[in-house]
């Protein structure tokens, strides 16, 4: 019932401490994370799977991913970056990449080598097979990868908190110190929901993004893309 | 460096204990609930949807979230930490029994009524061994899950190397820090590579296959 009431409370709905702020805050931090690992991954991962070059070190990168956990990713920082945003941001850019690393190059893997060799009797150049054959085939499973990430980032993005001001996170960390549980369970609930959101849109997102040809025949059953990177709760 | 361990190998292996018995009892309660949960899929089919969207539905709530909804009704306790741990587990098990057993061959399951197995025989004796090899897959990404898992307990006054870490944090104490990270990496590395080799004692046969 106090939780009610705390979510009611105009007073928690401005200001730096507010919901909205706080909401902004975890958004952009998450978002900028993701984005910026994308960037990093999505090229590398092309790379890796068109040319088969490093393919070892993509799936060894995956591994090592699972084994740290994102606690401590966020403190390996703080002596280089200090505590702050960029220290949060840098911890979630690296937590961001195993999934969207192996997934990118599992799914180049995953397209039917004949049609790679299909595209190139056709006489299109590698960057046009990439671009025109294996990127559409294999973005069910990129998008799948870059989904894991994301409900990872927005997940942990919370344990920010701990190291580095604001996001939602503030809301649990200071509600354990102040013993201030309408506050706790409140920014529980928040958190907990956006994980949820986030992952409900990006399932959308990928359905959408599948080329309308792939999303027969995926539909149509047994071929369905494995999520090949699992994800790790944070 | 001696120097070092003589002052906080002491807490290092103190904080690496309550690591272990926290992640044994997680993986241990975990793994029974999970199993039960898979039985009651294998038997009744219905089951098996609810079951799984559920346990992502866990999944899927950040730890820090978990724990803090769980104090004020369990407080800070072993408690908390393990049912936050326990329920992380689950997902991850179901999903990999659950395959295990859905790809054993269908003329081994008859094969094996043929030769008089009752239900309960046929489970111990041909599907469970046969489904080992993904049920050790599914212990093995558990593990590793939960001691990293582990480390964030530490905000509810468990943690084990996850205090040590966060003692060492608000002090300042780098050293501290990076010796409880790496103490924590190693043993999920030994984790996974002991069931590794336990799995392959356990699968004899799959061995002798593979040669």
């Amino acid at each position: 019932m106090e939780v009610i009431g705390w979510f009611t409370d105009p007073a928690n709905w401005s200001g730096t401490s507010g919901i909205p702020n706080r909401m902004l805050e975890h958004l952009v931090l998450a978002g900028l994370a993701i984005l910026i690992g994308c960037l990093i991954a999505i090229p590398v991962g092309l790379f890796i799977g068109h040319t088969g070059k490093g393919a070892g070190a993509a799936v060894a990168i995956g591994n090592l991913g699972r084994a740290i956990p994102s606690y401590a990713l966020l403190v390996i920082f703080v002596p280089l970056l200090g505590i702050g945003f960029f220290n949060a941001l840098a911890a979630l850019v690296l937590l961001s990449l195993p999934p969207i690393l192996t997934n990118t190059y599992a799914g180049l893997q995953g397209v039917d080598r004949d049609l790679v060799e299909a595209g190139r009797g056709m006489g299109m150049r590698e960057r046009q097979i990439l671009r025109g054959v294996e990127l559409p085939l294999a973005l069910p499973v990129i998008l799948a990868g870059v989904r894991i990430a994301s409900v990872q980032v927005v997940a942990t993005a919370t344990l920010a908190a701990l190291v580095a001001g604001g996001a939602l996170g503030r809301f649990i960390v200071d509600g354990f110190a102040q013993q201030n549980t309408p506050m706790l369970v409140g920014g529980a609930i928040l958190v907990a929901l956006l994980a949820i959101l986030t992952e409900r849109f990006m399932t959308i997102l990928e359905h959408r993004a599948t080329s309308p040809g792939l999303r027969a025949v995926l539909d149509a059953g047994s071929e369905r893309p494995a999520e090949v990177a699992a994800p790790t709760p944070s | 460096m001696p120097e070092f361990l003589r002052r906080y190998g002491g807490q290092l292996a103190d904080g690496l204990v309550d690591h272990v018995v926290l992640t044994a009892i997680a993986i241990g309660v975990g793994f029974t609930l999970s199993l039960i949960l898979t039985l009651l899929i294998v038997r009744w089919r219905r089951l098996g949807g609810p079951i799984i969207a559920g346990a992502g539905i866990l999944y899927t709530i950040p730890s820090l979230a978990l724990f803090a909804v769980l104090v004020p009704i369990t407080g800070l306790s072993l408690l908390s930490a393990e049912i936050g741990l326990i329920s992380y587990t689950l997902l991850i098990l179901v999903r990999n029994t659950l395959q295990g057993l859905d790809g054993i061959s269908p003329d081994i399951i008859e094969a094996a009524d043929g030769l008089g197995h009752t239900r309960t025989q046929r489970l111990l004796r041909v599907e469970l061994p046969l489904a080992m090899p993904l049920i050790i897959a599914g212990l093995r990404i558990a593990t590793v899950t939960t001691i990293g898992l582990v480390m964030v307990t530490a905000v509810i006054g468990e943690g084990g190397l996850g205090q040590v870490l966060l003692r060492g944090f608000n002090l300042r104490n780098w050293g501290i820090v990076y010796a409880a990270l790496i103490v924590m990496i190693v043993l999920a590395i030994v984790a996974d590579g002991g069931l590794g080799f336990a799995g392959r004692l356990l699968t004899p046969w799959a061995r002798r296959g593979s040669r």
